[in-house]
Parts: C-alpha cells; sequence; structure tokens
C-alpha cells in the first residue's frame, strides 16, 4: 500500500513538473509578454525595460530555471493590473472555488446515487423513469440559463434565498445546485447502467442464494463495485466543475477563481491567468491522485496489480 | 451406493414445474413441466446440452429466477413437508444457504471481487446459524479445512483474486457447505476447470457428501461425471426431463434415442472407432418447439406419431421412466 501511494505520488509531481512547463512555453509563444505589458505606442526603450524588468531578457533555459525555481517557492508573480502577488489573490480566492465545487458535488451525489440506484433496480418502473427524466433534464439544461431560472425564482419571486454573492450557508444553495445540476445527468446514468452490470453477476446471484436479504445483497454486495466507476467520474467531474465555475461564478457573482480567470483575461493579466491554469491543474491532479487511493482502499485487486 | 428411494426418504419432490421467459415477441419455455424427485443422501444427475433447461430448474428450486423476464408460472417443489412455491420471500430466505446451497459454473465471477474470503464464507454461518465473531470464525476455518484449502487462517483474510480458480470454486463450495444443508445444487461446477483439477474437486465434494449425508444435485452435460458421481440421472432436452433411471440401468439399456446418443457421443478409453458420434442437428428454439416430441427433427428412428402428440410417460420399473413412442409403442 505504501509502496503504491509512493509511486502514485511520484506520478502526480511528475505530471505537476509536466504542467508547469507547459504554462512556461505557452506563455511564451503566444507573444511576446512584454509587448502586453507595455502601453500600445510606447516606444522599444519601454518595451525593452518591461522585458528586463521581467527577466526576458535573459536566454530562455535561465528563465525556465527561475520560474521553476519560483514555482517551488509557490511564487507566481504579482498581478500586472494591481500589483498584488498572484499566490495571495488565489489563496484567498479558492476556498470559494473548492467549497462550491464540494457542494456541486454534493448535490449531485445526494440526487443521482438513490436515482441511479433504484432506476436499476426497479428498472422499467415508474422509479426508473423518474430517472430517466430527470437525467434528461440535466442533461439539456445548461447552468447559465438554469442558474438564471433559479434566481428569478427563489431569490425574485419567493423571495427564500440570495440572488447572489457568498455569505450565509443559505447563499450557496443555488450556486452550488447549479453547477451540480448537469453533473447529476451524467451521474444518474451511470449510477445506472454500473449498477446494472453488477446485479448481473454471478455475485450477485450467490449473495441472493447465501439467503441475503435484498437490502443487504444490493447494499453491501452490488453498490460497492458499482461505486467504483462512479468514483472515477466523481474525479473527472471535480476537475470539471472548475471550468464550471467559470461560468457559474460568473452568474452568481460569485468571488472565486472562475471570476478572477475572467477578470485577468479581461485585463490581460498575465501572470494571474498563469496562475489559475496552474492552479486548475494541480487541483486535477490531486484529486486524481486521491481517488487513486481511495481506488486502492475499495478495490483490494488494485493494491498489489498496481 | 445405489439406493432404492422411499417416499418418507424423499427430500425434494419436483412436480410439474414449468419456468417460462416472457419476451416482447414470444415466450420461451425454458422448463416445461419437469418431474422428479432425490432422496436424502442420493446424488441426482440433470443432464443435457445446452439450453435444454438444466440451469434454470436449478434456479427455479431456489426461486432464484432471473428477474424481469422468467416467471415460475406453474408447479410444486416440495422440500419434505413444504412448497417452496407456496412460500413468502421471507421464508424463502431461510431455506436458501441454509437448507439448501448452490455452486455456479464459473468460479471467476461467482465470489465478489472487494471482500476477503472469509467474510463471504461467514456471511451464511451469521445470517442462518446466528454465530458470531470467534465462534463464527471457528466455523469458517473448519469448512475452508474441509474443502482442503491450505493454511486457511492466512487465506481468509485474502481476497478471491489471489485464488487460483480450483481454490476458488472450493472457496464457493465451503461457502455453501459450512452451514450443512440438506441439499446442494452442483450447477456444471467443474465446467471451467482444468481436468486435474476438475477430479480432485469431483472426489472432494463426493467425500463431503458421503460424510455428510447431502444430497446432491449435479448439473451437467459430461455423462463421464454423472456415471461417477451421480445414483439417479435425469435426462434433460427442451425443458423436460424425457428419460429417467438408475445410473446403472441408462447405461447399459439406454431408452430414449437422445439418451442413446449421448452416450454415443462421449469418447470412450481404448474403444476404436473413426470418428466420434455426433448428434445431427440444433437443440430447438425454445420460442418454437415442434408440434410432438421435440426431439423429432434430430431423431433417426423418429415416427409420423412423433410428430404430431408428445409421448407420454412410460413407466420402467420402480421410479424410471421414458417419454418416448418407441418404448410405448414396443409393449
Amino acid at each position: 500500500m505504501v509502496k503504491y501511494i509512493g509511486f502514485r505520488l511520484f506520478q502526480a509531481l511528475l505530471g505537476l513538473w509536466f504542467i508547469a512547463t507547459l504554462v512556461f512555453i505557452l506563455s511564451r509563444s503566444i507573444g511576446d509578454p512584454a509587448e502586453v505589458f507595455t502601453a500600445r505606442n510606447s516606444g522599444v526603450d519601454a518595451r525593452e525595460i518591461m522585458a528586463a524588468k521581467l527577466g526576458l531578457d535573459r536566454p530562455l533555459h535561465e528563465q525556465y530555471l527561475k520560474f521553476i525555481g519560483q514555482l517551488v517557492r509557490l511564487d507566481l508573480g504579482e498581478s500586472v493590473s494591481n500589483g498584488i502577488p498572484v499566490t495571495q489573490i488565489l489563496v484567498e480566492r479558492m476556498p470559494a472555488t473548492f467549497t462550491l465545487g464540494l457542494i456541486a458535488l454534493l448535490f449531485a451525489l445526494v440526487f443521482s446515487l438513490p436515482l441511479g440506484v433504484l432506476g436499476a433496480v426497479y428498472r422499467d418502473t415508474p422509479v426508473d423513469w423518474l430517472a430517466k427524466v430527470m437525467a434528461f433534464l440535466g442533461q439539456s439544461m445548461p447552468p447559465f440559463w438554469l442558474g438564471i431560472m433559479l434566481i428569478i425564482l427563489f431569490a425574485v419571486v419567493w423571495g427564500l434565498l440570495p440572488p447572489a454573492g457568498k455569505g450565509e450557508w443559505h447563499s450557496y444553495v443555488l450556486p452550488g445546485f447549479t453547477l451540480g445540476w448537469g453533473v447529476m445527468a451524467g451521474m444518474v446514468r451511470l449510477v445506472r447502467s454500473s449498477m446494472l452490470d453488477v446485479l448481473d453477476s454471478d455475485y450477485v446471484a450467490m449473495a441472493r442464494a447465501k439467503g441475503l436479504p435484498e437490502v443487504v445483497v444490493i447494499g453491501k454486495h452490488a453498490l460497492r463495485n458499482a461505486l467504483l466507476p462512479v468514483l472515477t467520474y466523481s474525479s473527472l467531474v471535480l476537475g470539471a466543475f472548475m471550468n464550471g465555475s467559470v461560468v457559474v461564478e460568473q452568474v452568481f457573482a460569485w468571488p472565486g477563481i472562475g471570476t478572477s480567470a475572467v477578470q485577468s483575461v479581461v485585463r490581460r493579466d498575465f501572470p494571474v491567468i498563469q496562475g489559475v491554469v496552474i492552479v486548475f491543474g494541480s487541483f486535477f491532479i490531486l484529486i486524481n491522485l486521491l481517488v487513486d487511493i481511495m481506488y486502492a482502499v475499495i478495490d483490494p485487486r488494485i493494491k498489489y496489480t498496481q | 451406493m445405489l439406493r432404492e428411494s422411499k417416499e418418507d426418504d424423499i427430500l425434494l419432490r419436483v412436480e410439474g414445474l414449468k419456468t417460462y421467459f416472457f419476451q416482447r415477441t414470444a415466450v420461451l419455455k425454458a422448463v416445461d413441466g419437469v418431474s422428479f424427485s432425490v432422496a436424502q443422501g442420493e446424488a441426482v444427475g440433470l443432464v443435457g446440452e445446452s439450453g435444454s433447461g438444466k440451469t434454470m430448474t436449478c434456479l427455479s428450486l431456489m426461486r432464484l429466477v432471473p428477474q424481469p423476464g422468467a416467471r415460475i408460472v406453474e408447479g410444486e417443489i416440495w422440500f419434505k413437508g413444504d412448497n417452496l412455491l407456496e412460500m413468502t420471500e421471507q421464508e424463502m430466505r431461510a431455506y436458501r444457504g441454509h437448507r439448501m446451497a448452490i455452486v455456479m459454473q464459473d468460479p471467476q465471477t461467482s465470489l465478489n471481487p472487494v471482500y476477503t474470503v472469509g467474510e463471504q464464507v461467514a456471511e451464511p454461518v451469521r445470517l442462518h446459524l446466528k454465530e458470531r465473531g470467534q465462534q463464527a470464525m471457528a466455523r469458517v476455518l473448519d469448512s475452508l479445512r474441509a474443502v482442503r484449502i491450505p493454511r486457511p487462517e492466512l487465506r481468509l483474510g485474502q481476497y478471491p483474486h489471489q485464488f487460483s480458480g480450483g481454490m476458488r470454486q472450493r472457496v464457493v463450495a465451503a461457502m455453501g457447505l459450512t452451514t450443512q444443508p440438506e441439499l446442494l445444487i452442483a450447477d456444471e461446477p467443474t465446467t471451467s476447470l482444468d481436468v486435474t483439477i476438475q477430479a480432485q474437486f469431483l472426489r472432494l465434494i463426493r467425500e463431503l457428501q458421503q460424510d455428510s449425508g447431502t444430497s446432491v444435485i449435479w448439473v451437467t452435460h459430461d455423462l463421464g461425471i454423472v456415471a461417477q458421481m451421480c445414483d439417479r440421472v435425469n435426462v434433460m432436452y427442451a425443458g423436460r426431463i424425457v428419460e429417467s433411471g438408475r445410473v446403472r440401468q441408462i447405461y447399459k439399456e439406454p431408452q430414449h434415442p437422445y439418451t442413446r446418443a449421448l452416450l454415443d457421443s462421449v469418447p470412450l478409453m481404448g474403444a476404436r472407432r473413426e470418428k466420434l458420434y455426433q448428434i445431427e442437428g440444433q437443440p430447438p428454439d425454445l420460442r418454437s418447439i415442434p408440434e410432438g416430441c421435440p426431439f423429432w427433427p434430430r431423431c433417426p428412428e423418429a415416427m409420423d406419431k412423433c410428430k404430431e402428440q408428445y409421448p407420454p410417460r412410460t413407466s420402467l420399473g420402480s421410479e424410471d421412466f421414458v417419454h418416448c413412442w418407441l418404448t410405448e409403442e414396443g409393449r
């Protein structure tokens, strides 16, 4: 187990290094950053001064080493628009995005697990039809539209929940639900089909032949096996929530990384965009690492075959 | 080993069992009026080609036919004095894994990959014998020892993927036998095992059966296994039992042309035959079983009568019987 985790950790670090390198190359191949940071009509001098300030006059390998060196010390430079260190911006805004993602995942799981399981167990009955309708609705409503509709209904018409911003716990409900809704749809389908596969298996028949009550057959023997693909999917989804949060945070004026990503793109604030990409990437890698470890805990076959 | 079964000695009696699959456009008669009985301590074979309804008969006995789709539509299954088909689901659960157990075809898939072997063998012990903790573990260890799994203390905590095919099938057997059931249903348990492992497993089950007096239903298409393991044999074709008799009797004087054909298609040691006998044609499509005797299209001795009417049961003394116009007409 320790060996397995160590190996996965090594892979994760490798992935991080790859992302950092990619960001470095991209940020230097899209155009001269010094040009971006200087006013349009400023002369060659201004650009050279800017390049020197940003260290762009040095040879490429030197720049690269410096970049990685700073990254290791969690130094991502400063925002061009307001001079605040990028790390500080990210640290301030990360918790909001992260909590929103988790709440969305929670919403998705709370709806999709029971619906998917019941849909599979009571196949072709009203429960199954309900699950299918939910899945259909989830996939056909884009989050920006759903978010606005929810704001109109719950905040404007009924006045039950705040329309935007981050405050008390109830300000999390609408954005969390909006972000989780689309994912719920895919997950209902996944849980249902994965459960159907498992219910067909010999070991489930065997569990029944032992005389175990149906609740135990489903809850103990079937569910744990059916959850393996769902776990993988959840990890991808958490990563996707980062992208999705760009839209949803915008709709709900949520003070997270998604909002600052949009703002920094508008302001051409290069270091911040770099930071956001690196954070999203590292987050994805971290989640994958955690899922791999959880997988090994749930499925004993993985530890030994690595 | 051969024994005549008397009425009070009977453990299981199946009467006119019919299990159908209901499909959108057709009704598949997987089991179509099967009757047989198993005496206490007896080993009964259920023999036939794939698709003859053997497995579905077994699943019906445990009332575990695939849902949705299949349904037991008619018949009686008497286990000692109780008709299993009239029980509630809850009453039925007290039989499964306790008084009757099953070993399925494929040991690779019949164990749950995410639980330890010990846990899976312990389940019926906790459920039916109400034993917990140390006591339950002691019984699990005994069961693993009984099926001769080496170093059971160590194996107990391991997962199915750490076992070989033969060892897994032993675990499945241990799982079934740990509650000392009165009836063990062995549904082609050796089909996926190597021949040497197969022989070991057969010997093991036979010994366990003799020690405990458990009745066994052997489902197989291998007449060699039947000869080795069973007292009686029921030959199934297209969802019905076409011939039933004591093993020696059937091997010596098979009555039904299908039984004869099955026996002729078994390779014999030392026999010099150019080519192994092969039954012409295919088993019938269960959605459209031909009128009359379902075997007539493949039967070398088919008469006009065979195409019109299903032959009645012709008794061959004691409990042996055959459904064939040849025998019926011949007497």
